[in-house]
């Protein structure tokens, strides 16, 4: 048996006590795989591993695992999403087993978004089981070779489980507890909600620490550089348990016409340079959201390249 | 009970624009209490679509019926000689009254009068709201005695999710998030331990999702 639990870069990373640092990218509106390979190319390098979206904000889009396997073929790491929304538990698991047959290894486990939000809002949810139990299921098809009917696999799927954490919606005294049944159910990291309220972020992690958490699992915290004063008030208002500081609203403001871009980037660089010598936090997610191609210039301001070869 | 809204009128002339002699049939039921089906509304509904056939230049024959209840076969054997003196039948039942009409009167043209909502009651008069999926298994005191399958958006068993903002949630900021006021009830009587602990995935067998559904007791069955 392996010293590692699925192998993949990013779990060989963090367990060699590296600053993990990981992408993102939205597989595209249609099946056009140049636009996808274009946002891999930029990303290539910079990051250890990249999260592929699963219909994120329950917009269609091109399947999770597909565009995780372009990556693959590019050379990039996929953390391949999975919501619950879209899948019952059949085809979870089959999914799960496609995706581990053909190389991928890391998974986040989500909810999702309500298709309410999305460019279906007429369809069927499904919700068969919620990414707790999602969790649970991906780490016994692992480390019990099993089904969640009980029924053996014949090889068994060893991802690298994720899970995210919002420290930022209600009832907040609730949310490291439910952090902490995360962790039990076996989520392996966590990444966290793009954080702008640092005060809070600071609060949430010092119980996440007190409770042992960090050293049961890898914590990385969410940044999301901040491209205009429209995009923050857009996701101060419009996106669901976002929590976004009058002050940093301020701060862009106060940059002026063709600054507020790289005082976004100012304050994400900030926040990375306080992440790093945050206890309990072991890399940071960059989710810069159809940015991919500022994430070089991110990467390497905040003195993450180059990135750890193992 | 089972909640109910009326059908716009609209929605309801197009169903029976082609006949003549329509009976609109009450139910003294569920739909009586949520004041959509009962006597009362037989009426007012009988009264706009004679207004709407005077209006349209037809020469309608509108009839006026309330059965105690439109879900059990004694009381929908009362229409025998009702029935067929009509072209059409429109139940203001909840969706079991029109079904159990078709049944027994096969010739039958039925039309549903109202649109089945859900299983709930009224929290304020003239507010009504959800309470139950009728998943077959239940499961509230888990949770504070609240249902977070019925009145969870996403039907979470280990909530709340990543949407949760000031006790409402994220699909709209009239729902109530049923995961925090799960949260704040379990903490005010001293059982968060309770929902610390990892709810397994439930079994849907149970639930519509096994197929439809009936039940048989046998001490009843004659």
């Amino acid at each position: 048996m392996s010293e590692f639990k699925s192998g993949s870069n990013l779990e060989k990373v963090l367990k060699a006590g590296h600053f993990a640092f990981t992408g993102e990218c939205g597989p595209p509106q249609g099946a056009n795989l140049e636009a996808l390979k274009e946002k891999a190319r930029h990303l290539k390098g910079c990051v250890d591993a990249v999260n592929v979206t699963d219909n994120q904000t329950a917009v269609v889009r091109m399947s999770s695992w597909a565009a995780s396997l372009v990556l693959i073929q590019e050379g990039l790491e996929p953390n391949y999403q999975m919501v619950c929304r879209d899948r019952n538990r059949l085809a979870m698991q089959s999914d799960i087993l496609g995706a581990y047959a053909h190389g991928i290894r890391n998974m986040l486990c989500l909810s999702g978004d309500h298709q309410k939000f999305g460019n279906h809002p007429e369809s069927k949810n499904v919700f068969d089981i919620d990414s707790m139990q999602l969790i649970h299921m991906v780490k016994e098809m692992r480390d019990q070779g099993v089904f969640l009917n009980g029924q053996e696999i014949d090889e068994a799927p060893r991802m690298f489980i994720g899970a995210a954490s919002n420290p930022f919606a209600d009832p907040f005294e609730f949310r490291v507890h439910r952090l902490a049944k995360k962790v039990a159910a076996g989520a392996d990291f966590i990444q966290t909600q793009c954080i702008y309220n640092m005060p809070k972020f600071r609060e949430f992690m010092k119980q996440a620490v007190d409770m042992g958490l960090t050293e049961k699992c890898y914590l990385l915290a969410g940044v999301t550089p901040m491209k205009s004063v429209g995009m923050a008030r857009y996701m101060a208002t419009q996106v669901p348990g976002m929590d976004v500081p009058d002050e940093l609203i301020k701060r862009l403001k106060g940059a002026g016409k063709g600054k507020v871009a790289e005082e976004g980037i100012k304050f994400a660089l900030e926040q990375i340079e306080e992440f790093r010598e945050m206890e309990g936090v072991a890399g940071v997610h960059l989710m810069a959201i159809e940015w991919e191609h500022r994430v070089p210039e991110i990467a390497e301001r905040a003195g993450m390249l180059p990135r750890p070869q193992i | 009970m089972i909640v109910a809204e009326q059908k716009p009128i609209r929605e309801l002339v197009e169903m029976v624009k082609d006949f003549q002699k329509i009976l609109v049939l009450g139910c003294k039921g569920c739909v009586t209490v949520c004041n959509v089906g009962g006597a009362k509304e037989v009426g007012v509904l009988a009264s706009a679509l004679r207004i709407w056939g005077r209006k349209t230049g037809r020469d309608l024959q509108v009839g006026e019926h309330t059965l105690e209840r439109q879900c059990d076969p004694e009381y929908i054997e009362e229409l025998g000689g009702i029935v067929g003196e009509y072209d059409a039948v429109i139940s203001i039942a909840c969706g079991v009254g029109p079904q159990f009409v078709s049944e027994r009167y096969p010739t039958a043209r039925v039309f549903p009068g109202v649109n089945t909502k859900f299983m709930g009651g009224a929290v304020a008069h003239g507010i009504w709201s959800e309470r139950c999926a009728g998943c077959g298994q239940c499961v509230v005191h888990y949770f504070g005695g609240l249902c977070p399958i019925a009145r969870c958006s996403k039907s979470l068993m280990n909530g709340p999710c990543g949407g949760s903002a000031d006790g409402r949630c994220e699909i709209h900021k009239e729902v109530e998030c049923i995961w925090d006021t799960i949260v704040r009830k379990m903490t005010e009587q001293g059982r968060l331990n309770e929902l610390i602990e990892f709810k397994p995935p439930k079994s849907w067998t149970t639930a519509r999702d096994g197929g439809p559904r009936s039940m048989i007791r046998e001490e009843l069955v004659k």
